[in-house]
């Protein structure tokens, strides 16, 4: 099983989603690539992975501060963490190049060892057509 | 029943046991015998589906005071 998921959003809670289905499917043995593209590009700029805002109930900062602490209580594995393991697992993030432009983004602010390509949508699309299922965060 | 590897994920939450369950499976050879432990209800549950997924081979789940084991043959 071969699984293409676009990371479109920065949100912290959403780019975790990405990644706990992501884990979840290479665990299962499946195949992952993540796409990141405009917001989400963000989470790949060195140092910022959990540097971001929650979708919803943010309230400048309180609310992903709260949420921040309620997930260490839970346990819940933090961004770094699944994104260590995703790539321990053998996934593969591909980040598009043409949205680093529009955002300013180089090369050198990246964290270059989890990304495996650099593209635009030519690359997402070849990586779709050899995939069972594609999800759009 | 006796273990080769024991994985431990008590109080860990989901999905972290299932990918601790993958990175021990990934290491072990062929014939071995992994065990997974946690207290995670739902990994208890989602752990048989990827060993099915994956091909393996689910030799018996047990359970005492809210910790599963669940063993696994490579």
């Amino acid at each position: 099983m071969k699984m293409t998921i676009v990371v479109h959003s920065g949100d912290l809670d959403k780019v975790m989603s990405a990644l706990i289905i992501g884990n979840g499917a290479l665990s299962m043995g499946g195949s992952v690539t993540l796409y990141f593209t405009f917001w989400g590009l963000q989470r790949l700029v060195r140092g910022r992975l959990s540097k971001a805002p929650l979708s919803r109930m943010h309230f400048l900062g309180l609310g992903t501060f709260l949420m921040k602490r309620r997930m260490k209580r839970n346990r819940v594995a933090s961004p770094e963490r699944l994104m260590e393991d995703f790539k321990a697992l053998g996934g593969k993030i591909i980040a598009c190049e043409m949205t680093m432009e529009l955002m300013g983004l180089s090369r050198e602010q990246m964290e270059t060892k989890w990304i495996d390509e650099y593209g635009a949508v030519g690359l997402y699309v070849r990586e779709t057509e050899k995939a069972d299922k594609t999800v759009f965060i | 029943m006796v273990a080769d590897i024991i994985v431990d994920v008590t109080g860990e939450t989901c999905p972290v046991p299932l990918v601790e369950m993958r990175k021990a499976v990934m290491k072990a050879d062929k014939g071995k015998v992994i065990v997974i432990r946690g207290t995670h209800g739902a990994s208890r549950e989602e752990i048989p589906m990827a060993v099915d997924s994956l091909g393996l081979k689910l030799l018996k789940t047990e359970e005492t005071d809210g910790v599963w084991q669940i063993f696994i043959e490579r």
